[in-house]
Protein backbone atom coordinates (compact mmCIF):
# COMPACT_ATOMS: atom_id res chain seq x y z
CA UNK A 1 0.00 0.00 0.00
CA UNK A 2 1.33 3.44 -0.85
CA UNK A 3 0.63 6.83 0.68
CA UNK A 4 -1.88 8.07 -1.87
CA UNK A 5 -3.77 4.80 -1.72
CA UNK A 6 -3.79 4.97 2.08
CA UNK A 7 -5.31 8.46 2.06
CA UNK A 8 -8.10 7.20 -0.18
CA UNK A 9 -8.78 4.23 2.12
CA UNK A 10 -8.63 5.95 5.51
CA UNK A 11 -12.05 7.46 6.25
CA UNK A 12 -10.63 10.18 8.52
CA UNK A 13 -8.19 11.26 5.78
CA UNK A 14 -11.16 11.65 3.45
CA UNK A 15 -13.04 13.54 6.18
CA UNK A 16 -10.14 16.03 6.41
CA UNK A 17 -9.78 15.90 2.58
CA UNK A 18 -6.00 15.55 2.92
CA UNK A 19 -4.17 15.35 -0.41
CA UNK A 20 -0.64 14.57 -1.53
CA UNK A 21 1.58 16.89 -3.51
CA UNK A 22 4.77 15.54 -5.03
CA UNK A 23 7.67 17.78 -4.05
CA UNK A 24 11.45 17.72 -4.36
CA UNK A 25 12.78 14.92 -2.24
CA UNK A 26 9.52 13.53 -0.91
CA UNK A 27 5.84 14.01 -0.45
CA UNK A 28 3.97 16.95 0.99
CA UNK A 29 0.50 16.49 2.47
CA UNK A 30 -2.03 19.29 2.14
CA UNK A 31 -4.93 20.01 4.49
CA UNK A 32 -7.38 22.32 2.70
CA UNK A 33 -8.91 24.93 5.01
CA UNK A 34 -12.56 24.46 5.89
CA UNK A 35 -14.79 26.43 8.26
CA UNK A 36 -15.78 23.35 10.24
CA UNK A 37 -12.16 22.68 11.22
CA UNK A 38 -11.98 25.92 13.21
CA UNK A 39 -11.37 25.71 16.97
CA UNK A 40 -11.18 29.42 17.73
CA UNK A 41 -13.67 31.44 15.73
CA UNK A 42 -12.40 34.76 17.13
CA UNK A 43 -8.91 34.53 15.63
CA UNK A 44 -9.90 32.42 13.56
CA UNK A 45 -7.62 29.40 13.94
CA UNK A 46 -7.76 25.69 13.16
CA UNK A 47 -8.57 23.45 16.12
CA UNK A 48 -5.32 22.31 17.74
CA UNK A 49 -6.58 18.75 17.56
CA UNK A 50 -7.00 19.02 13.80
CA UNK A 51 -3.45 20.32 13.45
CA UNK A 52 -2.20 17.43 15.60
CA UNK A 53 -4.25 14.91 13.64
CA UNK A 54 -2.92 16.29 10.35
CA UNK A 55 0.67 15.95 11.61
CA UNK A 56 0.00 12.36 12.65
CA UNK A 57 -1.63 11.58 9.33
CA UNK A 58 1.32 13.07 7.42
CA UNK A 59 3.70 10.98 9.52
CA UNK A 60 1.58 7.87 8.93
CA UNK A 61 1.53 8.39 5.15
CA UNK A 62 5.33 8.65 5.16
CA UNK A 63 5.62 5.47 7.26
CA UNK A 64 3.29 3.66 4.83
CA UNK A 65 5.32 4.86 1.83
CA UNK A 66 8.43 3.46 3.39
CA UNK A 67 7.18 0.26 4.94
CA UNK A 68 5.04 -0.68 1.96
CA UNK A 69 2.85 -2.91 4.11
CA UNK A 70 -0.76 -3.89 3.56
CA UNK A 71 -1.65 -2.97 7.11
CA UNK A 72 -1.92 0.57 8.44
CA UNK A 73 0.92 1.04 10.98
CA UNK A 74 -0.35 1.54 14.55
CA UNK A 75 0.65 4.69 16.40
CA UNK A 76 2.36 4.00 19.73
CA UNK A 77 2.76 7.61 20.79
CA UNK A 78 2.75 11.04 19.24
CA UNK A 79 3.98 14.37 20.51
CA UNK A 80 3.01 17.77 19.10
CA UNK A 81 4.62 21.18 19.63
CA UNK A 82 2.31 24.05 18.71
CA UNK A 83 4.48 26.89 17.42
CA UNK A 84 2.03 29.41 15.93
CA UNK A 85 -1.72 29.54 15.58
CA UNK A 86 -2.83 28.03 12.27
CA UNK A 87 -4.93 30.57 10.38
CA UNK A 88 -7.81 30.10 7.93
CA UNK A 89 -5.57 28.89 5.11
CA UNK A 90 -4.36 25.60 3.66
CA UNK A 91 -1.77 23.79 5.79
CA UNK A 92 1.09 21.71 4.41
CA UNK A 93 3.09 19.01 6.12
CA UNK A 94 6.24 17.09 5.38
CA UNK A 95 7.47 14.06 7.31
CA UNK A 96 10.87 12.48 7.64
CA UNK A 97 11.69 8.98 8.84
CA UNK A 98 14.19 9.35 11.67
CA UNK A 99 14.60 5.61 12.11
CA UNK A 100 13.09 2.73 10.25
CA UNK A 101 13.55 -0.40 12.30
CA UNK A 102 12.16 -3.86 11.79
CA UNK A 103 9.08 -3.25 13.90
CA UNK A 104 9.14 0.45 14.76
CA UNK A 105 9.37 3.58 12.64
CA UNK A 106 10.23 6.87 14.32
CA UNK A 107 8.83 9.74 12.25
CA UNK A 108 9.30 13.50 12.55
CA UNK A 109 6.91 15.92 10.87
CA UNK A 110 6.53 19.65 10.45
CA UNK A 111 3.55 21.71 9.25
CA UNK A 112 3.42 25.24 7.84
CA UNK A 113 1.05 27.53 6.00
CA UNK A 114 2.39 30.31 3.74
CA UNK A 115 6.08 30.08 4.53
CA UNK A 116 7.84 26.70 5.00
CA UNK A 117 10.36 28.48 7.23
CA UNK A 118 7.59 29.45 9.67
CA UNK A 119 6.28 26.19 11.07
CA UNK A 120 2.87 26.24 12.74
CA UNK A 121 3.46 22.90 14.45
CA UNK A 122 5.97 20.08 14.71
CA UNK A 123 5.46 16.50 15.76
CA UNK A 124 7.31 13.27 16.41
CA UNK A 125 5.96 9.79 16.94
CA UNK A 126 6.59 6.07 16.95
CA UNK A 127 4.60 3.67 14.81
CA UNK A 128 4.38 -0.10 15.04
CA UNK A 129 4.86 -1.41 11.51
CA UNK B 1 -29.24 23.53 44.30
CA UNK B 2 -25.93 21.96 45.10
CA UNK B 3 -23.89 20.30 42.40
CA UNK B 4 -21.23 17.78 43.22
CA UNK B 5 -18.00 17.48 41.31
CA UNK B 6 -15.41 14.76 41.59
CA UNK B 7 -11.80 15.74 41.14
CA UNK B 8 -9.77 12.57 40.96
CA UNK B 9 -10.66 11.10 44.28
CA UNK B 10 -11.78 14.11 46.27
CA UNK B 11 -15.38 15.23 46.24
CA UNK B 12 -16.23 18.92 46.24
CA UNK B 13 -19.75 20.04 47.05
CA UNK B 14 -21.60 23.14 45.86
CA UNK B 15 -20.62 25.55 43.12
CA UNK B 16 -17.13 26.67 44.03
CA UNK B 17 -16.07 30.27 44.15
CA UNK B 18 -12.97 31.77 42.66
CA UNK B 19 -13.30 30.26 39.20
CA UNK B 20 -14.12 32.51 36.27
CA UNK B 21 -16.28 29.86 34.63
CA UNK B 22 -18.04 28.63 37.80
CA UNK B 23 -21.43 29.56 36.37
CA UNK B 24 -20.84 27.12 33.51
CA UNK B 25 -19.97 24.23 35.84
CA UNK B 26 -23.57 23.03 35.99
CA UNK B 27 -26.31 22.62 33.41
CA UNK B 28 -24.87 25.40 31.21
CA UNK B 29 -21.66 23.42 30.57
CA UNK B 30 -22.77 22.67 26.99
CA UNK B 31 -21.98 26.29 26.12
CA UNK B 32 -18.31 25.45 26.45
CA UNK B 33 -18.32 23.71 23.06
CA UNK B 34 -21.37 25.20 21.33
CA UNK B 35 -19.47 28.12 19.84
CA UNK B 36 -16.61 25.98 18.51
CA UNK B 37 -17.21 24.99 14.86
CA UNK B 38 -15.07 21.84 14.90
CA UNK B 39 -16.64 20.54 18.12
CA UNK B 40 -20.09 21.08 16.64
CA UNK B 41 -19.02 19.24 13.48
CA UNK B 42 -17.84 16.26 15.54
CA UNK B 43 -20.90 16.30 17.81
CA UNK B 44 -18.70 16.70 20.88
CA UNK B 45 -20.53 17.22 24.17
CA UNK B 46 -19.36 18.29 27.62
CA UNK B 47 -20.31 15.63 30.16
CA UNK B 48 -18.94 17.20 33.25
CA UNK B 49 -16.87 20.18 34.29
CA UNK B 50 -15.70 21.31 37.68
CA UNK B 51 -12.78 23.00 39.34
CA UNK B 52 -9.70 22.22 37.21
CA UNK B 53 -11.31 19.31 35.41
CA UNK B 54 -13.42 18.48 32.38
CA UNK B 55 -14.94 15.41 30.78
CA UNK B 56 -15.90 15.41 27.10
CA UNK B 57 -17.71 12.82 24.94
CA UNK B 58 -17.13 12.22 21.24
CA UNK B 59 -19.69 10.04 19.43
CA UNK B 60 -18.29 7.23 17.26
CA UNK B 61 -18.66 7.96 13.55
CA UNK B 62 -17.51 5.94 10.57
CA UNK B 63 -15.90 9.05 9.06
CA UNK B 64 -13.43 9.24 11.97
CA UNK B 65 -11.98 5.77 11.35
CA UNK B 66 -8.21 5.58 10.85
CA UNK B 67 -7.74 1.87 10.19
CA UNK B 68 -10.22 0.63 7.57
CA UNK B 69 -9.64 -3.02 8.53
CA UNK B 70 -9.97 -2.76 12.31
CA UNK B 71 -12.51 0.15 12.18
CA UNK B 72 -10.60 1.92 14.94
CA UNK B 73 -10.90 5.71 15.25
CA UNK B 74 -7.83 7.57 13.92
CA UNK B 75 -5.29 8.47 16.61
CA UNK B 76 -5.41 12.15 15.71
CA UNK B 77 -9.13 12.24 16.55
CA UNK B 78 -8.18 11.20 20.08
CA UNK B 79 -5.74 14.14 20.02
CA UNK B 80 -8.68 16.44 19.28
CA UNK B 81 -10.74 14.91 22.10
CA UNK B 82 -7.93 15.15 24.66
CA UNK B 83 -6.69 18.57 23.50
CA UNK B 84 -10.20 19.87 23.94
CA UNK B 85 -10.82 18.24 27.31
CA UNK B 86 -7.42 19.56 28.45
CA UNK B 87 -8.15 23.10 27.27
CA UNK B 88 -11.47 23.08 29.13
CA UNK B 89 -9.73 21.84 32.29
CA UNK B 90 -7.38 24.83 32.02
CA UNK B 91 -10.29 27.24 31.52
CA UNK B 92 -11.91 25.69 34.58
CA UNK B 93 -8.79 26.47 36.61
CA UNK B 94 -8.65 30.18 35.91
CA UNK B 95 -9.79 32.76 38.44
CA UNK B 96 -10.02 35.31 35.66
CA UNK B 97 -10.81 34.43 32.06
CA UNK B 98 -7.79 34.60 29.75
CA UNK B 99 -7.02 33.28 26.30
CA UNK B 100 -5.11 30.00 26.31
CA UNK B 101 -3.20 28.07 23.64
CA UNK B 102 -1.85 24.53 23.56
CA UNK B 103 1.93 24.61 23.79
CA UNK B 104 2.58 20.91 23.52
CA UNK B 105 0.73 17.66 23.86
CA UNK B 106 1.93 14.09 23.97
CA UNK B 107 -0.31 11.07 23.62
CA UNK B 108 0.37 7.42 24.37
CA UNK B 109 -1.94 5.04 22.54
CA UNK B 110 -2.26 2.28 25.13
CA UNK B 111 -4.51 0.06 23.03
CA UNK B 112 -7.04 0.31 20.20
CA UNK B 113 -10.35 1.94 21.07
CA UNK B 114 -13.28 -0.42 20.57
CA UNK B 115 -15.10 0.29 17.29
CA UNK B 116 -18.67 1.60 17.54
CA UNK B 117 -18.35 3.09 21.02
CA UNK B 118 -18.38 6.74 22.04
CA UNK B 119 -15.01 8.05 23.20
CA UNK B 120 -14.77 9.85 26.54
CA UNK B 121 -11.85 12.12 27.41
CA UNK B 122 -11.18 13.47 30.91
CA UNK B 123 -8.57 16.03 31.85
CA UNK B 124 -7.27 17.55 35.02
CA UNK B 125 -5.19 20.71 35.28
CA UNK B 126 -2.83 19.68 38.09
CA UNK B 127 -0.65 22.79 38.13
CA UNK B 128 -1.31 26.37 37.12
CA UNK B 129 1.40 29.01 37.09
CA UNK B 130 1.25 32.64 35.91
CA UNK B 131 1.93 31.78 32.30
CA UNK B 132 1.70 28.00 31.95
CA UNK B 133 -0.87 25.32 32.80
CA UNK B 134 0.02 21.62 33.13
CA UNK B 135 -2.59 19.00 32.34
CA UNK B 136 -2.94 15.24 32.37
CA UNK B 137 -5.72 13.47 30.55
CA UNK B 138 -6.93 10.05 29.53
CA UNK B 139 -9.55 8.56 27.24
CA UNK B 140 -11.72 5.44 27.47
CA UNK B 141 -14.84 3.92 25.93
CA UNK B 142 -16.07 1.61 28.73
CA UNK B 143 -14.41 2.26 32.08
CA UNK B 144 -12.25 5.15 33.27
CA UNK B 145 -10.01 2.52 34.86
CA UNK B 146 -9.27 0.97 31.47
CA UNK B 147 -8.10 3.88 29.28
CA UNK B 148 -7.02 3.43 25.66
CA UNK B 149 -4.99 6.64 25.61
CA UNK B 150 -3.17 8.83 28.10
CA UNK B 151 -1.93 12.33 27.52
CA UNK B 152 0.21 15.11 29.01
CA UNK B 153 -0.19 18.65 27.77
CA UNK B 154 0.95 22.18 28.60
CA UNK B 155 -0.87 25.40 27.75
CA UNK B 156 0.15 29.03 27.56
CA UNK B 157 -2.15 31.17 29.70
CA UNK B 158 -2.86 34.70 28.48
CA UNK B 159 -1.72 33.40 25.10
CA UNK B 160 -2.73 36.23 22.84
CA UNK B 161 -4.32 39.64 23.18
CA UNK B 162 -7.43 38.83 21.14
CA UNK B 163 -10.46 37.65 23.01
CA UNK B 164 -11.07 33.94 23.42
CA UNK B 165 -14.38 32.45 22.22
CA UNK B 166 -14.96 31.37 25.80
CA UNK B 167 -14.76 34.98 27.00
CA UNK B 168 -17.22 36.05 24.33
CA UNK B 169 -19.60 33.26 25.26
CA UNK B 170 -19.44 34.23 28.91
CA UNK B 171 -20.02 37.89 28.14
CA UNK B 172 -23.01 37.11 25.95
CA UNK B 173 -24.49 35.16 28.89
CA UNK B 174 -24.13 38.22 31.08
CA UNK B 175 -25.86 40.30 28.40
CA UNK B 176 -28.70 37.81 28.10
CA UNK B 177 -29.23 37.57 31.85
CA UNK B 178 -32.44 39.34 32.97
Amino acid sequence: MRGRQALAQIPYARFLDVRIEEADGGIVCVLPFRDDLVGNAALPALHGGVVGAFLELTALVQAIELADTERVPKPINFSVDYLRSAGPRDTRGRAEIVKHGRRIANVRVVAWQDDPAKAVAAGIGNFLL
Amino acid sequence: MGVTFAILGCGVSDVPEGFALAELFGAARGEMVEHIPHCRRLGMTVEQVGPRSARVRLPYRDELVGDPVRRVVFGGVITTLLDHASGLAVFCSLAELKAIATLDLRIDYLRAAEPGRDLVGEAQCYKLTTHVAFVRASAWEREPSDPFASCLATFMVGANPSESPMARALRSRVREAP
